[in-house]
């Protein structure tokens, strides 16, 4: 079988699979130490036999990993519709930034007097950042969303078990929030108490009073929530939880929708995560590591993790350890420092009106689909959404037995990285789009053809769009069998 | 259509419970496991585990969505459908037979006369498919 598809494209094998033994890449010259033969490991851990490395040339090598990379499909290659997800460009004067000698050759363990521009970059970030929530205190150590929740949660019980005596034992988390919530929850030592949205998708402040209870930390809401829906009456059930005793986290992973307009503290929460990379334009999905502040108000700022980078009264900047009520440390030395610097320079190159016409142009956006695809799909809550719309298959599968899978499957023919599937879950069979603030008219036009050319594909040949995606080198996997029975390692074959 | 037997109880969640002697066996509907697609993993119980009704005992997987499993009735776990470890396809070839999933042992009777016979379980069903 040849390896060639259409054009230039490769099929290409595992590199282990075109390894020839004697081939090699390298040559390193003759080593100046006599080897002994010992060697100061235990004898245990020694291994018997050679590791089975793949053996190629250099070249094969640089045409293996090119070529791989050419199948990689990125925010840089085309449009990346994954709700909730806010998949944004990436400007590159943020990488310009962060490769500045200054900052990326920093050993962060020099003595602070080497480091103060970055230390200042640090705190200067985080006041930015809690002044476009509206807490007080910030912290950067967290190294993605999940890791901000679990940090952020956790300074709620510690709080709790320091004023109550208590950390109490139960979360709500709405139908609506993200998914990565209860599992914060467990990761924390709580039970999670769902509660259903109601018809119009959001949370009823009614619902959230009848589990309210001494037993209940605190709530997890997601604004705007997964139905990219504004909870607007967060104040009401903010209150009714504080009454209660507990506290209010807010999943800040959709703050693009808010940026500039409307601040999560001035809301009657006490603690919510951002997600560098996806509301401030960090690489986000394999291009770079994640982080994921977290932002605070007055009462949980003493439990914050260490270090502290704080000003001394001569003007320097230091870092403070001393901090007796801190939960600890969450990440090692500042956390993702490199993201700093990217999120810093976004904000700096948007400034404050530059900022507002993201989350405008987010929600302008995610609107313009809402109604364009509204001809052809069911929209779930088909009125003013925020950043992101949640669409489902309801009439591809009444009129043409197709359904979410076969539709994400074919968007992939068309071009285009499918969406959010099936979630939320509280939407059957849920196709939820975030197009964000970077995408043109044109491309966002371009998207909606594709999905109007899939529902009359649908109604005339559904059969056929059951087999999508044909385009690609490879088609449609067995998703089934591949969580049934997973093959996770090569291994050379028998003989 | 969705298979739906007559001498079933039933739940909102798309469970179905069949009293058996002294216990009560449980298991996800024919609507549940079509909605749900390929299982691929049966999260169990352990037996001796005390559930009271509402509690969430388990999970069903599919390649698009983990889903919990909620006690219809409270009891005691006094037996948990092993075989699914290795064949959780069982859940779809045969949902009311070899697919079950655990059996109970149920203090209330009451609970379980509470929860949906098949006229009105059928009606939730219809309601639900949009």
């Amino acid at each position: 079988m040849s390896i060639a598809t259409r054009g230039l494209q490769f099929r290409e094998p595992l590199i282990f699979e075109v390894s020839s033994p004697g081939r090699t890449g390298h040559s390193l010259p003759a080593s100046c130490v006599e080897a002994s033969g010992d060697v100061a490991l235990p004898a245990g851990l020694l291994r018997q036999d050679a590791p089975a490395w793949p053996e190629v040339s250099e070249l094969e090598a640089v045409r293996h990993f090119v070529r791989l990379s050419q199948q990689n499909y990125g925010i840089d290659v085309g449009f990346f519709p994954l709700g909730s997800c806010t998949m944004k460009y990436n400007p590159k004067v943020n990488e310009d930034v962060a490769r500045l000698p200054g900052f990326a050759d920093l050993h962060p363990l020099a003595p602070t007097s080497w480091t103060q521009g970055a230390l200042e970059l640090y705190a200067t970030l985080e006041r930015y950042l809690a002044e476009i929530t509206g807490f007080s205190a910030v912290s950067l150590q967290p190294a993605a969303g999940a890791h901000g929740e679990f940090t952020g949660l956790r300074l709620i019980r510690e709080h709790l078990i320091t004023t109550q005596g208590t950390p109490r034992a139960k979360v709500l988390v709405p139908d609506t929030a993200h998914g990565t919530n209860p599992a914060t929850c467990k990761m924390n030592g709580y039970a999670t108490v769902p509660i259903a949205s109601a018809d119009n998708g959001l949370v009823r402040p009614e619902d959230v009073a009848a589990v309210m209870s001494d037993d209940v930390a605190a709530i997890m809401i997601t604004n705007p929530n997964t139905l990219g829906l504004f909870e607007s009456q967060i104040k009401e059930i903010a209150d009714i939880v504080h009454a209660g005793g507990g506290m209010v986290y807010c999943d800040g992973a959709n703050m693009n929708a808010l940026l500039g307009r409307g601040r999560p503290g001035d809301m009657g929460v006490d603690v919510m995560h951002l997600n560098l990379h996806k509301t401030f334009s960090t690489p986000h999905g394999g291009g770079g590591p994640g982080s994921g502040p977290v932002c605070v108000n007055d009462a949980l700022e003493p439990y914050l993790p260490v270090p502290r980078v704080v000003r001394g009264a001569d003007g320097a900047w230091t870092v403070d350890f001393d901090r007796p009520a801190t939960i600890g440390r969450v990440k090692a030395f500042f956390g993702n420092f490199g993201m700093h610097v990217r999120a810093y320079t976004y904000i700096r190159e948007l400034g404050r009106e530059g900022l507002l016409d993201v989350s405008g142009m987010a929600v302008l956006n995610a609107n313009y689909l809402r109604v364009k695809l509204g001809k052809t799909y069911n929209v779930v809550q088909d009125r003013v959404c925020m950043h992101e719309v949640v669409l489902n298959d309801k009439h591809q599968r009444r009129d043409a037995g197709v359904d979410t899978r076969d539709i994400a499957k074919a968007i992939i023919d068309q071009g285009f990285h499918p969406p959010t599937t099936f979630f939320p879950i509280c939407v059957h069979n849920a196709i939820m789009i975030e197009p964000t603030e970077t995408e043109s008219k044109d491309t966002l036009d371009a998207f909606i053809e594709a999905m109007e050319t899939i529902d009359r594909d649908a109604r005339a040949n559904p059969d056929g769009l059951r087999q999508a995606p044909l385009k690609p080198i490879v088609g449609r996997l067995d998703e089934t069998r591949a969580v049934r029975q997973p093959v996770l390692r090569w291994s050379p074959k028998a003989g | 259509m969705a298979d739906i037997r007559p001498d079933l109880r039933y739940t909102e969640d798309h469970e179905w419970a069949r009293p058996d002697g002294d216990v009560v066996v449980i298991g996800i509907t024919d609507f549940a496991q079509a909605q749900l697609g390929d299982i691929v993993m049966v999260e169990l119980p352990r037996v001796g585990d005390r559930l009271n009704k509402g509690d969430t005992f388990g999970t069903v997987e599919s390649p698009k969505s983990v889903s919990d499993l909620f006690a219809p009735v409270s009891g005691e776990v006094v037996e948990v459908n092993g075989a699914l470890d290795d064949k959780p396809e069982l859940v779809n070839s045969d949902c009311y037979g070899e697919g079950w999933i655990v059996k109970l042992r149920a203090g209330d009777a009451a609970e379980l006369d509470a929860l949906m016979d098949a006229g009105a379980y059928a009606k939730h069903v219809a309601e639900a498919d949009h």
